[in-house]
C-alpha cells in the first residue's frame, strides 16, 4: 500500500478536498434569517427554488421557534419542537421482515466472532473518517447506513492512541501488523503512547505498575467525550463549518500565547473533520452539506456524525447522547405529513440501533480483562424532565426500549433513562417491565443531574454526565482507595510485592490497629496519591490532545468548551468497612520477617457499608468528600474542573487480584465490589438497606457518577408481573427520591443464574426469597445453586 | 419420645414464656424485602418464637424466642423511620412476621399501632393459631392479614404443625367477619398437602369467607437445608422435591373453580 494513502489517516496531513465557497451554497445564512411567518405556519415558502439552495427552509418547514436558527443550539429547537407522551407503550410496531433479515445477517456473524474474538481485522489501514471505502450489511435492505470499515464486524486498527495496543491486539487474535503501518507509526509518527511515557515520573510508573493507580487511559483513547451528533441532522455540515470558521476567526485579534495557539490548531482541525465526514456520508450517496429533511434522513446524518467518531476513534467509551427525543420532532412531522407510517418509524429506529450494536474496537486481553464483554458504551439518555417541567418522554424514547423487544436485548446501546418520580406513569412502567424482562436497563437520577446540568444532559459511558456538545471530560480511570490504606500501614510498601512505591514514612506499628493511627495515616497518603495521581492524568490528557485530537467529536461541541477531570475510586466499601472494623472491632496485623503487614485477624462484629447504618456509612461519606478534596489541591490540564467517580465498570475484580488481605476480613485476590456497592454479602438486610447506605454519597462530591449495581430474582420483586413492574418502579422511584445517583437493574432468568454459578463476583447481591425466607445466591453452595435454578424456573409464575 | 415429640414438645413451650416487659420485644431479625411479605417494600419484623413446628419450615432460626434478641418498640420504631420516606414513595409498609408474632400479641399490637401512626401500611403475617390473642384493637391497626392456613384437612394439619387447625379457621371467620382484607397463603408440597380432596376442601373455606384478596400457592422449596444443618437440625423434607408445573397449575385450577383469584 502507498505511503501516501496510510498517511491520510493521520491527523494533521490529511488531505482533504476543499469543499468550495461554502456560503455559495447558501446566499444567505440561515442563523442571520428570521423565520418568515409561512415558514412558522409550517409550509415552504416556495417550491421553485433550488433544493440546495433552500436547503434549511424545505429541511426546517413545520418546525418552530427562533433561537435555534440563529444560533447551533439543538436544544432550543428541541424544546421548541417536541411533543411529549404521556401514553402508554400501545401504540408501538414489532419487528418487519426487513428488520428481521437485517438483523439476522448479523446475528449469524456473531458466533464465529464470539469463537474467535474478533470476526475480523482489517491489518492495513488506520483508520480514519474517510480511510475505508463504504460497508454495507445488506445493501438493499439497510435503511440507515454506514460500517467502520467495508465489511460489518471487520475491526479498524486506530495506531494514534497506541501501536502496542495495537500489536498486542492483533497477535492475541492471529493477525500480523502490516509492516508498513509499524514503521510509519515508528519512525515517522509518534502516538499518544509514546508521549505519555516519555513525560512520566519514575512515582507514576511505579504506582501504575503496583496497581494503585489503573487503568489509565495512557495507551489507548480516552473516550467519553460525546459529540452532539444531532447537530449534523438539524444543521448540516455547510452552517457547521460556518459556525466554525466564526469561532477561529473570533480568535484573530487573540495574542499567539500556547493556549490561544493551540485553539486555533484545534478549531481548524476540527473544520477538517467535518469536511471528511461530508466526504464519508457522500461515499454512501448522503449530502450531509445540507439539513436533514426527513425522519429517515435525520436518523441518518445523526448515525453518520456518529460513525465518524468511532472510525476516529478508538475511545474507552463512545457515546451516542441524547437523541431519541431530537428524532421524535422528524418522526412527528413524517407521521403528521402521511410520509410515514409507525411501523416504518419503528424500522428507522430499529435499524439505527442495529448499527449501534456492532460496533467495534480492537483490543487487548488484558484491557478485556479490566473491562470484560468487549464494551463500547454506546450510551443513550432517555427520558428525563424538562427544565419547564414538561417531560422529555416522546413516542420515540418508546421507540428506543422497544427495539430489546423487535431485536432481543443487547447490553449496546447502553439505553440509559433518566430517572425522576415527576416521570409519567405508564414510561416509568414500560421501562420497569423491560428492565424485567431484559436487565438490559440502567437508570440514573434526573432529579441530580438537572439542576447540575440542565435538562439537556447526556450520559457518557456509565454514570458520567454533561450538557451535550458544550463540555467534556478528560477521563482518569481511577485510583484503589483499598491499596492505599495498605499502604498507610506499611509506610508506603507495597503488600504484594513489598517494593516502595509511595514515598517511605515509618510503618504502624503494634499488635492491634489504631483507628486513631491509622485514620491520619492513611489521610496523608491519599494526599500523596492525589498528587501522583493528578501529575498522571495532566501527562495523559496533553498528549491524547497533542497525538490523538477527537477532531469530529470536538467540531460537535461550541467553542470554549467546558473541560472536567475526571478523577475516580475504587474499592469503596472496602476502605470504609477496614476502617469500620478498625474502629469498631478490633484488628491484629500479622506481619512477615521483614515486617510488612500482610494480613490482618478481625475480633469481633463491626457494622458494614450496605446496612443503612451511619456508623459506617459517614466513614464511606468522609472518604468520599475527603479524596474530592485532596484531588482539587493540584491544578489540572486546560484548567479542568475536577470531579470523580464512585465506579468501577467491571475492573473491580482486577483490583481486587492486585490488592492484598484488607483489615475488613477480605482476603487477598478476592474482588472489590463493584462501583459504590457494599461488598458482597456483608449487606445483611436487603436491596433497600444495601442502596440507601450508597444514597448516602454525595452527588456534590462525585459529580462523575455514583454507580450501584443491584441484581434480583423476579420473585425478589412480586409474584405477579404487574406486581414486580409496580414494585420496580416503587424502588426507583424511592431511591431517586432518597438522592441516590445511579442503579443497574438486573433481573435474572435461568441463563444468568447459570453465569452467576461460575461468576458469583458479578452478583453479590442476588437475592432468592420466597414466603419469609430470603438466602443471598452467591453464599449457597453449588448444590443449592442448582437447586435454586431448577426450582425457581419450575415455580409457578 | 422420638424427634419429632420432643420439637413438638419445645413448640409448646413456646407458648408459657415468661412475661416480656411492657414494651418490648423478641425479634429475630429485621429485613426490608420487595412483593413477598405483602404489597411493595415492606419493612419486615421477624419476631422470635413459634408454637408450630411445620415440616417444611423455612425459619427453623426463628423457633426459640430464646434464641432471638430483645428489643424495645422504640428500637424497632427507630429503624423503621429511617425507611419511612422510602417506603412511602415507593408504596409498600410495615410488615410483622415471624415465628409467630401473636405469640408476643402486645409488642406486636405495639408495632402495627406505632406503624400506623407514621402513615404506613401494615400487615400481620401469622398461621393464625393464636388468632384469640388478637384483639379487635390490635386487627383494627392491621391492613392485611397474610394468613397461613397450611392445609384444611384437620388430621393433615395436625401431621404437618403439630397443632390444631380449628383455631385458624376460626380466625379466618373472625377476620371475614370484621372485614379486615386477606391473603390466604398455602404451601404446595408434592405428597403432603397436594392431595385433590384436601386442595377442594381449602378452597371451599376460603370460598366462603367474604374478606379474601387472593390465594398465594408458595411451590415448596429446599433452600432452608443449610439453615437446618448449621443448627444441628434435620430437615424432614430434604427428599421432597419442588412441585412442577403441572401441579402448580392443577391447584391453581382448583381454587379458581371456586371462584378465588389464586395466584
Amino acid at each position: 500500500m502507498p505511503v501516501r494513502d496510510v498517511m491520510s489517516g493521520l491527523r494533521g496531513r490529511t488531505f482533504v478536498p476543499l469543499i468550495g465557497d461554502l456560503r455559495s451554497l447558501w446566499n444567505t445564512r440561515p442563523g442571520a434569517r428570521v423565520a418568515s411567518e409561512a415558514d412558522r405556519r409550517g409550509f415552504p415558502m416556495t417550491v421553485t427554488m433550488d433544493r440546495e439552495h433552500m436547503a434549511p427552509i424545505t429541511a426546517w418547514h413545520g418546525f418552530r421557534g427562533t433561537g435555534w436558527r440563529a444560533d447551533i443550539d439543538v436544544r432550543a429547537f428541541i424544546q421548541a419542537n417536541y411533543t411529549p407522551y404521556t401514553g402508554d407503550e400501545t401504540f408501538l410496531a414489532g419487528p418487519t421482515e426487513r428488520t428481521r433479515a437485517v438483523w439476522d445477517a448479523i446475528a449469524a456473524l456473531l458466533p464465529r466472532e464470539r469463537e474467535r474474538g474478533v470476526y475480523d481485522v482489517d491489518t492495513s489501514t488506520p483508520s480514519s473518517i474517510t480511510a475505508h471505502a463504504p460497508g454495507y450489511i445488506d445493501r438493499d435492505r439497510e435503511l440507515i447506513v454506514g460500517l467502520q470499515t467495508d465489511a460489518p464486524l471487520k475491526r479498524a486498527i486506530m495506531p494514534q492512541g497506541g501501536l502496542r495496543m495495537v500489536a498486542s491486539g492483533l497477535a492475541a487474535y492471529g493477525y500480523t501488523l502490516d509492516p508498513l503501518v509499524k514503521e510509519i507509526f515508528t519512525k515517522h509518527r509518534k502516538t499518544h503512547n509514546d508521549g505519555v511515557f516519555d513525560a512520566y515520573t519514575p512515582e507514576i510508573r511505579a504506582a501504575r505498575r503496583s496497581g494503585v493507580v489503573t487503568g489509565l487511559p495512557d495507551a489507548y483513547g480516552r473516550g467519553r467525550i460525546v459529540g452532539d451528533y444531532r447537530r449534523v441532522a438539524l444543521y448540516g455540515i455547510t452552517r457547521l463549518v460556518d459556525a466554525k470558521k466564526d469561532e477561529l476567526h473570533g480568535l484573530d485579534d487573540a495574542f499567539a500565547s500556547d493556549a490561544v495557539i493551540r485553539d486555533r490548531e484545534e478549531l481548524s482541525e476540527q473544520i477538517r473533520a467535518l469536511g471528511e465526514l461530508r466526504q464519508m456520508a457522500a461515499a454512501y450517496g448522503y449530502d450531509v452539506s445540507r439539513p436533514a429533511a426527513t425522519a429517515r434522513e435525520a436518523v441518518q446524518w445523526t448515525y453518520f456524525a456518529y460513525l465518524a467518531a468511532v472510525k476516529e476513534q478508538n475511545g474507552a467509551a463512545m457515546s451516542l447522547g441524547r437523541t431519541s427525543t431530537f428524532l421524535d420532532i422528524y418522526i412527528q412531522r413524517d407521521l403528521a405529513e402521511g410520509l410515514l407510517t409507525e411501523e416504518q418509524a419503528q424500522e428507522l429506529i430499529d435499524d439505527f440501533v442495529i448499527k449501534l450494536r456492532i460496533v467495534r474496537f480492537l483490543r487487548t486481553p488484558e484491557y478485556d480483562q479490566l473491562f470484560s464483554g468487549d464494551p463500547t458504551w454506546v450510551t443513550e439518555s432517555i427520558g428525563g424532565i424538562g427544565a419547564d417541567g414538561r417531560p422529555l418522554v416522546t413516542r420515540t424514547s418508546f421507540r428506543y426500549l422497544q427495539t430489546l423487544r423487535n431485536l432481543g436485548p443487547a447490553p449496546e446501546p447502553n439505553l440509559t433513562v433518566f430517572w425522576s418520580p415527576r416521570l409519567p406513569e405508564p414510561f416509568k412502567r414500560f421501562c420497569a417491565a423491560l428492565s424485567i424482562e431484559t436487565s438490559s436497563i440502567q437508570y440514573e437520577s434526573d432529579d441530580l443531574m438537572r439542576p447540575a446540568y440542565g435538562d439537556d444532559t447526556a450520559i457518557a459511558c456509565c454514570v458520567s454526565a454533561a450538557p451535550v456538545g458544550r463540555q467534556m471530560q478528560f477521563f482518569g480511570a481511577r485510583v484503589n482507595l483499598a491499596k492505599t490504606l495498605l499502604y498507610a500501614v506499611n509506610g508506603g510498601r507495597d503488600e504484594m510485592t513489598g517494593e516502595q512505591v509511595a514515598p517511605a514514612v515509618p510503618a504502624l506499628e503494634g499488635d492491634y490497629l489504631s483507628y486513631d493511627e491509622v485514620a491520619p495515616a492513611f489521610d496523608r497518603m491519599m494526599d500523596w496519591l492525589a498528587r501522583t495521581y493528578v501529575n498522571a492524568l495532566n501527562v495523559i490528557h496533553y498528549m491524547h490532545d497533542k497525538y490523538a485530537y477527537e477532531r469530529v467529536e470536538m467540531a460537535l461541541h461550541s467553542y470554549p468548551v467546558k473541560r472536567t477531570l475526571a478523577c475516580g475510586i475504587a474499592g469503596l466499601s472496602v476502605a470504609a468497612d477496614s476502617l469500620s472494623a478498625i474502629k469498631h472491632a478490633r484488628v491484629r496485623v500479622i506481619r512477615d520477617a521483614s515486617g510488612l503487614a500482610v494480613d490482618y485477624v478481625v475480633e469481633g462484629d463491626y457494622p458494614a457499608f450496605g446496612n443503612n447504618d451511619d456508623r459506617v456509612d459517614a466513614i464511606a461519606v468522609e472518604l468520599v468528600r475527603s479524596f474530592m478534596a485532596k484531588v482539587r489541591e493540584h491544578p489540572s490540564y486546560r484548567d479542568a474542573e475536577h470531579t470523580q467517580s464512585v465506579l468501577t465498570i467491571t475492573s473491580n475484580v482486577v483490583y481486587g487480584k492486585h490488592t492484598g488481605n484488607t483489615p475488613d476480613g477480605r482476603r487477598a485476590g478476592e474482588p472489590f465490589a463493584p462501583g459504590a456497592n457494599p461488598m458482597n454479602g456483608r449487606d445483611r438486610h436487603g436491596m433497600i438497606a444495601s442502596a440507601l447506605s450508597v444514597a448516602k454519597l454525595p452527588y456534590a462530591e462525585a459529580r462523575d457518577g455514583i454507580s450501584l449495581t443491584n441484581t434480583v430474582t423476579p420473585e425478589g420483586l412480586g409474584r405477579t408481573s404487574t406486581e414486580r413492574i409496580t414494585n420496580l418502579v416503587g424502588v426507583l422511584d424511592g431511591y431517586i427520591d432518597a438522592g441516590g445517583f445511579h442503579m443497574n437493574v438486573n433481573v435474572l432468568t435461568r441463563a444468568v443464574l447459570l453465569d452467576a454459578m461460575e461468576h458469583p463476583e458479578n452478583y453479590p447481591q442476588l437475592t432468592i426469597r420466597v414466603s419469609g425466607y430470603a438466602v443471598n445466591f452467591v453464599r449457597l453452595t453449588r448444590e443449592q445453586q442448582q437447586d435454586v435454578v431448577d426450582r425457581t424456573f419450575h415455580g409457578s409464575l | 419420645m422420638d424427634a419429632r415429640e420432643a420439637t413438638l414438645a419445645e413448640a409448646a413451650g413456646e407458648l408459657r414464656p415468661p412475661p416480656p416487659p411492657a414494651g418490648t420485644g423478641v425479634i429475630s431479625s429485621w429485613d426490608l424485602s420487595v412483593g413477598v411479605d405483602g404489597p411493595g417494600t415492606r419493612f419486615v419484623v421477624f419476631t422470635g418464637g413459634c408454637a408450630l413446628r411445620c415440616l417444611y419450615c423455612q425459619n427453623p432460626e426463628t423457633w426459640r424466642m430464646r434464641d432471638g434478641r430483645r428489643v424495645t418498640v422504640e428500637e424497632v420504631m427507630a429503624e423503621v423511620g429511617k425507611y419511612r420516606r422510602f417506603i412511602t414513595v415507593a408504596g409498600g409498609g410495615v410488615t410483622v412476621s415471624g415465628g409467630e408474632p401473636l405469640l408476643q400479641h402486645r409488642f406486636t399490637a405495639g408495632l402495627l399501632r406505632r406503624s400506623r401512626e407514621l402513615g404506613l401500611h401494615t400487615a400481620l403475617d401469622t398461621s393464625g393459631y393464636l388468632g384469640d390473642r388478637a384483639s379487635d384493637a390490635l386487627l383494627a391497626d392491621t391492613d392485611l392479614v397474610l394468613l397461613d392456613i397450611k392445609s384444611a384437612d384437620p388430621d393433615g394439619y395436625r401431621a404437618l404443625t403439630g397443632v390444631d387447625l380449628e383455631p385458624t379457621l376460626r380466625f379466618a371467620r373472625r377476620l371475614s367477619e370484621l372485614g379486615r382484607p386477606a391473603w390466604i397463603r398455602f404451601v404446595l408440597v408434592p405428597g403432603l398437602t397436594d392431595a385433590p380432596d384436601d386442595v377442594d376442601a381449602l378452597a371451599r373455606f376460603v370460598a366462603t369467607l367474604g374478606n379474601v384478596e387472593h390465594v398465594d400457592v408458595l411451590p415448596f422449596h429446599r433452600m432452608a437445608a443449610e439453615k437446618y444443618h448449621k443448627l444441628g437440625l434435620e430437615f424432614p423434607l430434604a427428599d421432597v422435591p419442588a412441585p412442577d408445573a403441572a401441579l402448580l397449575e392443577r391447584v391453581h385450577a382448583q381454587l379458581r373453580a371456586h371462584g378465588l383469584r389464586s395466584i
